[in-house]
């Protein structure tokens, strides 16, 4: 290279919050969880076809090693203090994506027994539209994750108790 | 016709006193039964008339329709005639109370649990009278036609606004 090379051909320099978010991003690891239709679609995106795993993100049957859950489906009153459990067990940090009308807003259920949107109860970070979503916009949606998650400042600062885990806003 | 019907025929000579109305339409027999005799009437149909399968158990709501407000549907098939039986009876809001159906049928029991969680009638004797769809702090009974559909939480909705 031509530039000033102090520290030899075989070491790279970057900051800390590259390399910490570039490796979250890179093993984005979602809960197996499906409430409707709309798990169908998850369940296509996650096959050989849209093949999720080559952006290392692979389904995880426990909430303990999973640091994203996509809420799939109509979530019913009965059914929040199960989706608020699995999210309480999930590690920090975490992630919630909000697939389909009904997860986003209640969809076509306007109704007694339907919770209008789960951002009533958990911090939504996507929201993908679409009655059910096509693979596509759930692959869309994922990729919005991952460069949410690049923007993110001291989150491996804040995990040892140094500092605040910054999150820029949504531009 | 309904009045050859071999259900009809035995219930007539039997509980001539009990029966309120009985009804064709499109080879569908129903018979309307005062509701004091029902669990006798359910039994005869399943001892005598071998009405042995409960397909299914439900009620209506006629509110300002009807002066008795519910109505509780019974759907009888009898496996071994092939053939089926529509038993109807009206329950009113100010007893709003029936004998279960469980000491003819098991299957009523999660049947009638249904029918009590939505609607709101109870069920004399009945070995687990709990809500079954709905979680058990739920207040109200959705299927009465009087719940608000958007639950009693939220402002019903008007229409577009636009």
């Amino acid at each position: 290279m031509g530039v000033d090379n102090p520290l030899g051909e075989n070491i790279i320099t970057t900051s800390l919050d590259a390399l910490v978010n570039w490796s979250r991003k890179s093993s984005v690891w979602p809960m197996t969880f499906g409430l409707a239709c709309c798990a169908i679609e998850m369940m296509a995106t996650g096959a050989s076809h849209n093949d999720l795993d080559r952006f290392g993100i692979i389904f995880r049957a426990s909430p303990r090693q999973s640091d994203c859950i996509i809420i799939a489906g109509t979530v019913t009153k009965k059914m929040l203090p199960v989706i608020k459990t699995v999210y309480e067990q999930m590690p920090e940090p975490k992630w919630v994506i909000a697939m389909g009308a009904c997860a986003c807003s209640g969809g076509i259920f306007d109704t007694y027994s339907v919770v209008q949107g789960i951002d009533e109860a958990l911090p939504v970070d996507v929201y993908i539209p679409g009655c059910p979503p096509r693979p596509e916009a759930l692959l869309f949606g994922l990729m919005k994750l991952q460069d949410k998650i690049m923007t993110e400042r001291n989150s491996f600062g804040s995990a040892i108790g140094l500092g605040e885990r910054y999150i820029p806003k949504a531009a | 016709m309904a009045e050859n019907n071999r259900a009809v025929l035995k219930l007539k000579e039997k509980f001539a006193a009990s029966i309120i109305d009985v009804v064709e339409f499109r080879g569908e027999v129903t018979v309307t039964v005062a509701k004091d005799s029902i669990i006798e009437i359910l039994s005869f149909l399943k001892q005598s008339l071998q009405y042995n399968l409960l397909t299914d158990l439900t009620a209506v709501d006629y509110l300002g329709k009807k002066e008795e407000r519910f109505m509780m549907v019974y759907l009888l098939y009898s496996i071994p005639n092939k053939d089926r039986l529509r038993i109807k009876t009206p329950v009113t809001e100010a007893e709003c109370r029936i004998p279960t159906a469980t000491q003819v049928w098991k299957t009523a029991n999660w049947l009638e649990r249904e029918v009590f969680d939505l609607f709101g009638i109870m069920f004399d004797k009945h070995p687990d009278l709990r809500r079954i769809l709905m979680t058990d702090d739920w207040e109200g009974h959705p299927l009465r036609k009087d719940y608000p559909l958007q639950g009693p939480d939220r402002e019903p909705y008007k229409g577009r606004l636009s």
